[in-house]
């Protein structure tokens, strides 16, 4: 059911582009405005969000500790999973967002003649870690049509990406990983039990979503070709706040951009937000040194408590007769 | 438990997880696997409200007419307060990573106990009640309305959770499903729906200062059975003193180690421990509790009963304070007291008055760990020690969840341990330090009717154990936490017979070789310690 919704609901993205491309003026609609409203959105939203956690404060120090505490100096500790000096945890967060160390320590458990066992098991990881690095590196060498010229930085990342000259015109490395993360991914919700049984409509659509936007971008540099001349005036007219709509693009950028749109609009209120959540998550990105410094909480108030007079009135003559000293005899 | 499992037939899990959609699964409340509820004379107490009678079992759970109202609140109220339940209730994306991290789901393949369902239990009303993409899309959007069933099924789940916090390491974005119980579990705290397990310890400690009710003579007088004990096995006579002003150090430990079994032989050996270095120290009758069942009821429960440890610090003018093998205490003190509490001007910066040494690490808190400062009269060569006295003993350590994930402190017991046991050996890696597996019963999940889930939920960790006890013979789990002591007994019973359960300074005290002790030929258990047979008793039974 998830899946066929999900599935539907792209699928309906694209035929809607498919139709809105070939009606003059609805391209307008398709090339400038929604895009504009969709990034607004995205930005937007991914503002709201961030604020939105931000405004509640982070009331106690709960790292996660991953390893050795800082004890002696004799007792090695354990600086990245266990930081507690800033840098310590900033070196945490880094291996956190961009090597995904804790995905990375993944293990499968289970239960063979009445012995557990945990046997390693890295494919969500290496399927997230494909799939995000050659999504970024994608992103990136989309840049080459926002900016005017190109920026040095966009073609070495062009030229290392294009390095391994798969088929002609060449298939960007960048591609066949973010499909095959894509793929990993997918394939863990269909085909592992678990994780079929955990996943929502929330789960699929994105994925979904994810493969048709890569799709239509291969296709056009393959099987559709459309007008990289035009593409680039209008998204750099975009870019420039200056849209222009020159003619015979073709339909299937339509439906590349009407698909990043769903995407940018999607963003900010589903889990994708996971992208700004991970960087302000408390278990990860503080400091353990709770012992070592007062941390104070914003809504602090004192606690109402048995005190020590309440307790001696109520047990004196016991404290008294077991010969415990008193304060007041 | 209803009808005692064996091994075997507890054994019998299925780790798949159904056809159906965990939504359209009623809750189905077992025996053996829930606890009794709280007695409303115990909530009472503690002023919380809506202390009534009632039954998990029962239809009706004879709530206020305007629960979904005050449950509603609460969430909202809870998400203002804590960036932790925002973020968690909006960033998961369902990768798996912590489904079979849980010694629950492990061991019960009831696939409601991944962490990642546990927690959309909220977050699926979270969705339907305060978004507006759940609001229209309904289950579409994985979102339901909070009803009668969903409350059920939520409290069912919340106490099959030990907030060990393992998924959370394994998470990518550090989830922490222990967070996600706290607060739900301050949530149905909201009209009396806690346990009894819970709430009496609760109410205890409010009163008397320490879970089990113990009036100040009787906790003296315990701990003065300890010392005669002592004199017996040891033949040495240790005279503690209690509440007494002026004392170095306010020593606090888990009242559960003041008479229970194994515990109490981890007690006698802080007493020797403490008698050995002369340390200038006092027991206190009112701060007679580390343990704090308030944190598995609310953080404000939490705060109330923690209160008291620095009180009574500063009514004693202490310099420090020690504290003693416990794990959720150790979580609450470490992650918590110094931002519930606040500073108290007259304690000072905690040094050993025997190394000298320096706690950096406890500078602010001025409050130390046992095992921390066991290590550094270790290190300093301050304690006399004769590890042979503990070669009948294989020794594996448990790392307690909350020490190791809510703390770190991985290498100090371990320091210790292989000072005072010359036969240590680890568990696999996978089930030890940040990855360390839950005793299964913490969290106050360790009362007597939920047997059938303490024995599930202890499975994983006992599994190691047995995995150390067939290669190398293992017969002794060593640990730094008074529920440990309480509950891993059971478990090995269940499931590993033939090993023991025993706190790090009850191994320390056995080595320990103090000024005017006799021939120690028995341990602080009472045992013989094999191939240590006075002479002359031998001498007698051979006439
Ligand atoms: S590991 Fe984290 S993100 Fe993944 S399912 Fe569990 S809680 Fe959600
Ligand atoms: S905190 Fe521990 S008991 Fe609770 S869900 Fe996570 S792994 Fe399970």
């Amino acid at each position: 059911m998830a899946i066929l919704v999900s599935l539907g609901a792209v699928l309906a993205i694209v035929v809607i582009a498919l139709i809105g491309a070939q009606v003059g003026p609805l391209q307008y609609l398709l090339g400038i405005l929604v895009p504009y409203a969709a990034f607004a959105i995205f930005i937007g939203g991914f503002i709201w969000r961030v604020v939105y956690w931000g405004k509640s404060p982070v009331p106690f120090r709960i790292p996660t500790t991953a390893g050795q505490e800082y004890s002696f100096p004799w007792i090695k500790r354990n600086r990245f999973d266990n930081p507690v000096k800033l840098w310590e945890v900033l070196v945490r967060m880094f291996l956190e967002v961009f090597a995904f160390r804790s995905l990375f320590r993944h293990t499968r458990a289970e239960l063979r003649g009445g012995n557990l066992i945990y046997g390693p098991s890295k494919w969500l990881w290496l399927g997230a870690l494909m799939f995000h690095y050659s999504f970024l590196v994608i992103a990136l060498r989309h840049l080459r049509f926002f900016v005017q010229p190109t920026p040095e930085f966009v073609k070495t990342i062009e030229n290392i990406d294009g390095m391994l000259q798969i088929g002609a015109p060449h298939m960007y490395l960048s591609e066949v990983m973010l499909l095959t993360g894509l793929a990993i991914l997918l394939g863990r919700r269909f085909f592992a039990p678990r994780i079929r049984y955990i996943s929502l409509a929330n789960d699929y659509f994105p994925l979904f979503l994810i493969i048709a936007i890569a799709t239509t971008g291969i296709l056009m540099r393959f099987l559709f070709r459309v007008d990289i001349v035009g593409v680039k005036e209008l998204v750099l007219g975009l870019a420039s706040f200056h849209p222009t709509l020159p003619d015979g693009i073709g339909a299937m950028f339509f439906i590349h951009v009407l698909l990043v749109s769903a995407l940018l609009a999607y963003f900010p209120f589903s889990k994708l937000m996971h992208m700004g959540g991970v960087f302000m998550s408390p278990t990860r990105n503080l400091v353990n040194n709770t012992r070592m410094k007062r941390h104070v909480n914003p809504w602090w108030t004192p606690p109402k408590f048995h005190t020590y007079e309440e307790y001696e009135e109520e047990y004196r003559d016991l404290m008294k007769e077991a010969g415990i000293p008193v304060e007041r005899e | 438990m209803a009808k005692e499992l064996t091994p075997q037939e507890t054994l019998r899990i299925d780790l798949r997880p159904p056809k159906q959609d965990w939504m359209d699964i009623p809750v189905n409340i077992k025996e053996g696997i829930y606890c009794y509820p709280a007695k409303p004379e115990k909530i009472e107490c503690v002023d919380m409200p809506n202390a009534h009678k009632w039954s998990p079992v029962e239809e009706d759970w004879g709530l206020p007419e305007n629960w979904k109202e005050i449950f509603l609140e609460g969430f909202r109220e809870r998400l203002d307060k804590h960036r932790t339940f925002k973020i968690f209730m909006d960033i998961c994306v369902r990768c798996g990573a912590c489904a079979d991290k849980c010694h629950f789901f492990i061991g019960s393949g009831d696939p409601k106990n991944m962490p990642v369902v546990r927690a959309e239990l909220l977050r699926s009303v979270y969705r339907g009640e305060f978004t507006k993409a759940g609001q229209i899309l309904g289950r579409l959007a994985g979102a339901r309305k909070l009803t009668m069933p969903v409350l059920k099924e939520i409290w069912y789940y919340l106490f099959q959770c030990t907030e060990c916090r393992r998924c959370s390491l394994f998470c990518p974005y550090g989830i922490d499903t222990a967070e996600i119980t706290i607060l739900g579990r301050e949530l149905i705290n909201l009209f009396g729906l806690n346990i009894n397990w819970i709430q009496e310890p609760v109410c205890n400690c409010y009163n008397t200062g320490n879970h089990l009710g113990l009036l100040p003579h009787t906790f003296k007088q315990n701990i003065e059975f300890l010392c005669d004990d002592i004199e017996e096995f040891v033949g040495i006579k240790i005279e503690p003193t209690f509440n007494r002003k002026g004392a170095e150090i306010l020593f606090v430990t888990p009242s559960g180690d003041v008479f229970a079994e194994p515990g109490i032989y981890t007690l006698m050996g802080y007493l020797m421990l403490f008698e050995h270095i002369g340390l200038d120290y006092t027991w206190s009758t009112y701060a007679c509790e580390g343990g704090n069942f308030g944190f598995f009821t609310s953080l404000e429960m939490a705060q109330r009963l923690n209160a008291k440890i620095y009180h009574e610090a500063e009514r004693l003018g202490v310099k420090w304070i020690l504290g003693g093998e416990c794990g959720h205490m150790w979580r609450v003190i470490h992650q918590y007291m110094n931002t519930f509490q606040k500073p108290v001007d007259s304690l000072e910066e905690p040094i050993s008055p025997i190394t000298g040494t320096k706690f950096e690490n406890a500078k602010s808190l001025k409050m130390v760990h046992i095992s921390e400062f066991t290590a550094d009269l270790i290190k300093h060569g301050k304690l006399k020690l004769d590890p042979s006295r503990n070669d009948h003993l294989k020794v594996t350590y448990h790392d307690s969840c909350n020490p190791s994930r809510g703390m770190g402190m991985l290498e100090e017991p371990r320091y210790v341990i292989k000072n005072v046991c010359n036969h240590f050996y680890e568990m696999p890696e996978n089930t030890i330090r940040e990855e360390t597996f839950c005793c299964g019963s913490g969290s106050g999940l360790n009362a007597g009717e939920n047997m059938e889930l303490r024995m599930r939920g202890g499975l994983p960790r006992a599994n190691a154990v047995k995995h150390v006890h067939n290669k190398y013979g293992v017969n002794t789990l060593a640990c730094v936490c008074a529920i440990d002591r309480a509950v891993l007994p059971a478990s090995m019973e269940y499931w590993v017979p033939g090993v023991d359960v025993a706190g790090v300074s009850e191994l320390v005290a056995n080595a320990l070789i103090m000024e005017g002790e006799n021939e120690r030929s028995v341990n602080l258990r009472g045992e013989e310690i094999p191939g240590r047979a006075p002479k002359e008793e031998e001498a007698q039974e051979d006439v």
